[in-house]
């Protein structure tokens, strides 16, 4: 602790040292460069805890304590200026009382940077995110290297709110439409990063230099300005009703992404509301008091621990076996050519570059995939994402024909055809027959059994099931499925591959539609039922809104496809008639051909009058219609019911990966931590297992 | 992307013999002491500053205009290796159109680059090219990684201390008694002095580039000035230093060079082209020449290589004006001085001090010494003629002769040529 930190550090803090040099400054004078260092390499980069801010308030006490300066400046490691607060640490905060003193901590420390009677700079040499932004908005001058570094205040997008001072200094620098854009909406659109260049057309930044000779450079641009050779100009900001305009707008988009399951995107916009007009003091505690609020709240802790499975488990799969036991895939089999096939066909071809042959029973159809897929390297060619000469390489990597027997010397062949198992226990037999006894043999199947499909096979143990999201290009997750059979080269080769395919994998045991459908299919089965006995669509469809869900179970349907959608319902309803409810009406839906139940001509979601027209409404065995919150209750119920089934039967090895699959396979929000700590949350696990998935403090405040 | 030069020029230039070939401009990196400032800093990085900072500084070149690079490092592995003049051009942003290559002549390698790439413009093959050197003894301790062929030895083809540029130093004393170690103590003192009074003079600092220099342990600093010279050395000091090559022997760590980190670099362009961009034209090339001795005296190399040059173009030394010669020992500036005539304390040599006090960093020195000369000719427009010369390991000496395009008698070759110049 030190005189401004008021906070033990964290337990195993890895400290961010502040350094001191007195250097030269160039033609200008004595001047002190602090350099922020965690002392780890490039991988690990520096944040900030509470041993960290007492670091970096020794550095300015020192810097206070030495006469003469002319200037000082701050900036980090190689590679990195500093990337904010210290995540880890903040599960360790169990009383309101220390996170204040956290936030109060940052505010106090680094509002010394502007009080020190001298010019301050910051020379952001890397990547600069949070509070590491924030200790450079409080410089008076700011540099940026033009290397890959990103910047960006994200707090928003984890559950917090820029309140180290960003939530009042970056408007104040740049206006309110342009922090609203860096402090909601970025961090709200897939935690979106700002580029050195768009940091400098926005303002956040005075200067943008290469990063051959960054630091130099910037060292002779702080010189110019201390000697008054270099005007900094900056963008007048506009403080009339404009601002207020535009933070209501941010609000109101805000609001229709989360429907308010977040709490930090209005307490960003309330701060920001108020840099208007509130004194920098003020703005300060406000700060100060939303932080203590956001990092007590469960929506903030659960984000962490989803922030803790895609950033740590995401990228080291459970239960995955050596990779050294992977085998070498140097080709690529796709069987069929239709809508998934040349999906995989093509995100094979992108990211393993290697010949990826096609096949398909009919020319035209092979005739048509084989053209999706050079129409996308066209396509990525034409936008400069390929070289011409990438381009090329790829075209010539595809291939197709009608017959299977041209897999033979494939390292891996998948399956994309339809979903009916003798189909697809045809294809593998007639598989093997020609590719080697050691190839890998994949299934994309999101529902039938890949057990039965080894049936009557030689090798039934290089089977495996490797599960990729619609559309493919997007979705980052794959559930690898293994039958009893499937052995380790089999498995590691697998993970191996979804890893250079730069998806994240998880392990499922071969059940029924894995993890993600199964979940799904669960609550989209009652929300039908309601439908079905009579809930308006509208409300059956709102009955989820407080989960901030990415898309509501209606439109969910539509971007399946209710084709799919049916399909699936109708394979589950058949092994387990009890839980997967199958809708008469989405069957009339499916077969009518028609994408969605809403009619969206009118820019609005409106149950369509010749949808409607096809559904046959009931009522329920007894009493009313169920109401938004009975639905509610009844879909966290349902799928309380089936996640603890799930781990029942193993499907999984831990209840982590049944998050880490929600949040990467369906989108699912951080805010929710998946899907269990919100379960837990909403007392739906209690209700119905008598006990909650995590226990308290994993994904929620301590008790 | 094109795969045909778009920098051809216009007129093609068939028929040139001979160019008038200028130093545009030369900058360097300070030098550091091997183990200090540079310690956690990369060779590579210590080039690319220079080569940046010199496009910096003559904004007329544009970098596509620049047609080779050559950079020279006495151990080329590590950060000197990797085809070091190409990988360092696109480190430092070069457009890929832009060639590069290594160059090596251990301690001339600056001096070769420059010379290298000088007769490549002479000859009009080339338009404008940089010549650079770096060593950074620190990363790259002097012999590293070398394997001596055991014939060497074994058919007694050199003197077992031909490797130990110590020991030729004291074989340079053994060799001419004349050259005492007081002599060379009061050398090694006077070239200290003159380093502090050129710095105080802001004769050096012009055309340093401050340097960035990473430290784990303490964090980034900023070198701005050399970092070995010891301005209040004196010749009492310097006489109770031990002598590390012999007992009883005559050279020092005081009257030696010393171990040194750094990065040299320069614009070399043909004088027609350098007046069309509206580039500096510091100097002029008049010839240059290369000589070999026993590489048991390396250090007596830049005598018979001088004579050489001045052969060569038929000057004599009594018209040079201005000499620049590295200082790895005094004794080897000492028997260079005896041999032509000159006094150890003539004005007219090392006049802002030398590689005794600012050091040595290898194949950089070479350009060291010509962007001395280049300030000195700016001061002095009375000479006409100057020269740059040093010894080098295995036996070896180089020269350039540079002629002052501030002397009133100076005609710029208009047309390239040489015969303009005349």
């Amino acid at each position: 602790m030190s005189a401004h930190v008021t906070v033990p550090p964290f337990p195993g803090e890895v400290v961010t040292q502040a350094h001191v040099r007195i250097i030269d400054l160039p033609g200008a004078g004595p001047a002190a460069l602090i350099t922020l260092d965690n002392g780890e390499d490039h991988s690990r980069p520096s944040t900030l805890g509470p041993a960290g801010l007492a670091a970096l308030d020794a550095a300015i006490d020192e810097v206070a304590a030495t006469s003469g300066l002319v200037a000082v400046a701050i900036t980090g490691k190689p590679f990195c200026f500093l990337v904010g607060a210290d995540l880890t640490g903040i599960g360790h905060v169990t009383e309101r009382g220390a996170a204040l003193a956290m936030a109060r901590s940052g505010h106090a420390v680094f509002q010394r940077l502007t009080g020190l009677g001298m010019p301050s700079f910051a020379f952001i040499n890397g990547a600069a995110m949070g509070g590491g932004l924030e200790v450079a908005l409080h410089c008076d001058y700011r540099t940026i290297s033009r290397g890959p570094g990103m910047i960006g205040l994200p707090e928003v997008f984890l559950g917090l709110v820029p309140g180290w001072g960003g939530a009042y200094l970056l408007p104040s620098l740049i206006g309110a439409r342009a922090a609203c854009e860096v402090i909601i909406r970025n961090p709200l659109n897939q935690n979106r990063l700002l580029k050195p260049e768009q940091a400098l057309g926005l303002g956040v930044v005075d200067v943008a230099f290469d990063a051959a000779d960054f630091l130099e450079e910037s060292l002779r641009w702080a010189a110019g300005v201390v000697r008054g050779d270099i005007e900094v100009h900056r963008a007048e900001v506009d403080r009339g009703p404009a601002w207020q305009e535009a933070v209501a707008e941010a609000r109101q988009w805000a609001a229709a992404r989360t429907h308010g399951a977040t709490p930090a995107p209005d307490r960003a916009c309330d701060l920001i509301e108020a840099a208007a007009s509130a004194d920098r003091d003020a703005a300060f505690a406000a700060e100060d008091e939303a932080l203590a609020d956001l990092v007590m709240g469960d929506e903030l802790r659960a984000s962490l621990y989803s922030f803790d499975l895609v950033q740590r488990r995401a990228k080291r799969p459970r239960g995955v076996p050596d990779a050294a036991l992977a085998r070498r895939v140097t080709r690529i089999g796709v069987v069929g050519a239709g809508l998934m096939a040349r999906q995989l066909a093509w995100l094979f071809l992108q990211r393993l570059e290697v010949p990826v042959h096609i096949t398909d029973l009919d020319q035209a159809r092979l005739d048509a995939g084989l053209g999706w897929v050079r129409d996308q390297i066209a396509e990525q060619a034409g936008r400069g994402r390929l070289s011409e000469r990438e381009a090329n390489r790829l075209r010539g990597l595809l291939t197709g024909s009608l017959s299977i027997a041209d897999f033979a010397g494939a390292d891996l062949v998948i399956e994309a055809v339809a979903e009916e198992i003798e189909v697809k226990q045809r294809v593998f037999a007639d598989l093997e027959q020609v590719v080697e006894p050691t190839a890998v043999l994949a299934t994309n199947t999101s529902s039938l059994s890949v057990t039965r499909m080894t049936e009557g096979l030689a090798n039934p143990e290089r089977v495996v099931g490797i599960h990729f999201f619609n559309p493919v290009a997007v979705m980052p997750l794959v559930e690898i499925a293994r039958t009893p059979s499937t052995d380790e080269a089999t498995l590691a080769t697998a993970f191996t591959v979804a890893r250079a395919l730069k998806k994240s994998a998880i392990l499922v045991k071969d059940a029924p539609a894995f993890v993600v459908n199964r979940l799904l299919m669960r609550f989209l089965g009652e929300i039908m039922r309601a439908v079905d006995e009579g809930t308006p669509v509208n409300v059956a469809d709102r009955s989820l809104d407080p989960l901030g869900l990415p898309m509501t179970p209606v439109n969910l349907i539509a971007l399946v496809g209710p084709g799919v959608a049916y399909h699936v319902a109708a394979q589950m309803h058949s092994q387990f008639p009890d839980r997967f409810y199958l809708s008469d009406n989405l069957r009339r839906l499916a077969e009518s051909g028609r994408p969605s139940i809403y009619d969206w001509s009118t820019g609005a979601p409106v149950p369509d009058p010749e949808v409607m027209a096809l559904f046959s409404i009931g009522r329920p065995a007894m009493g009313d219609p169920a109401t938004e919150a009975e639905i509610r209750s009844r879909a966290l119920a349902a799928l309380a019911d089936e996640v603890g089934r799930m781990l029942d039967e193993g499907v999984v090895a831990e209840v982590a990966d049944l998050d880490l699959a929600m949040i990467l396979g369906a989108g699912w929000p951080f805010w929710l931590g998946g899907m269990t700590p919100y379960l837990d949350r909403s007392g739906a696990s209690v209700r119905v297992r008598g006990s909650r998935f995590l226990p308290p403090g994993v994904a929620s405040v301590p008790a | 992307m094109t795969l045909t030069a778009d920098t051809a020029p216009a007129v093609p230039r068939t028929n040139r013999s001979l160019a008038s070939v200028v130093f545009v401009d030369g900058v360097r990196t300070p030098f550091g002491k091997a183990g200090g400032a540079y310690a956690e800093t990369r060779a590579d990085d210590l080039v690319v500053r220079v080569i940046r900072e010199l496009l910096r500084r003559n904004p007329g070149l544009a970098p596509a205009e620049v047609d080779d690079v050559a950079i020279a490092a006495a151990t080329q592995s590590g950060d000197q290796g990797m085809l070091l003049g190409r990988s360092a051009a696109l480190l430092a942003g070069l457009p890929a159109s832009v060639p590069g290559y290594s160059i090596d002549r251990w301690c001339a390698g600056a001096m070769t680059a420059v010379t290298t790439v000088a007769a490549s413009v002479a000859v009009g093959t080339n338009d404008v090219a940089i010549a650079a050197g770096v060593e950074h003894m620190g990363r790259h301790p002097i012999g590293d990684g070398l394997d001596p062929n055991p014939r060497f030895l074994a058919e007694r083809l050199v003197d077992p201390a031909a490797l130990s540029m110590g020991a030729t130093a004291e074989n340079l004393h053994d060799q001419f008694p004349a050259l005492t170690k007081q002599r060379a103590d009061a050398y090694a003192a006077a070239s200290q002095h003159r380093t502090a009074k050129a710095y105080a003079n802001g004769l050096i600092q012009p055309d340093l580039v401050p340097m960035a220099t990473r430290s784990a342990e303490h964090g980034w600093g900023l070198l701005t000035v050399d970092e070995p010279p010891r301005p209040d050395t004196t010749i009492e000091g310097l006489a109770k230093l031990r002598t590390p090559f012999r007992p009883y022997g005559r050279v020092t760590a005081g009257n030696s060079s010393g171990l040194n980190d750094g990065a040299t670099g320069a614009i070399i362009a043909a004088e027609d082209v350098a007046i069309a961009h509206g580039l500096p034209r510091k100097m002029r090339m008049v010839t240059y020449a290369f000589a070999g001795v026993g590489p048991e005296v390396m250090g007596y190399g830049p005598v018979p290589s001088t004579q050489k040059a001045l052969d060569h173009c038929g000057l004599t030394i009594d018209q040079i004006g201005l000499i620049e010669i590295n200082e790895a020992f005094a004794v080897q500036v000492l028997a260079f001085l005896d041999h032509f005539g000159i006094a150890d304390d003539d004005e007219r040599v090392n006049p802002m001090g030398g590689a005794i006090a600012v050091g040595h960093p290898l194949a950089s020195s070479g350009i060291r010494l010509m962007i001395n000369l280049a300030r000195s000719f700016e001061r002095h427009p009375e000479v006409r003629y100057g020269l740059t010369t040093m010894c080098i390991g295995l036996g070896m000496g180089g020269t350039v002769i540079w002629e002052n395009p501030h002397h009133p008698d100076y005609r710029p070759a208009l047309d390239g040529s040489l015969a303009g110049a005349a």
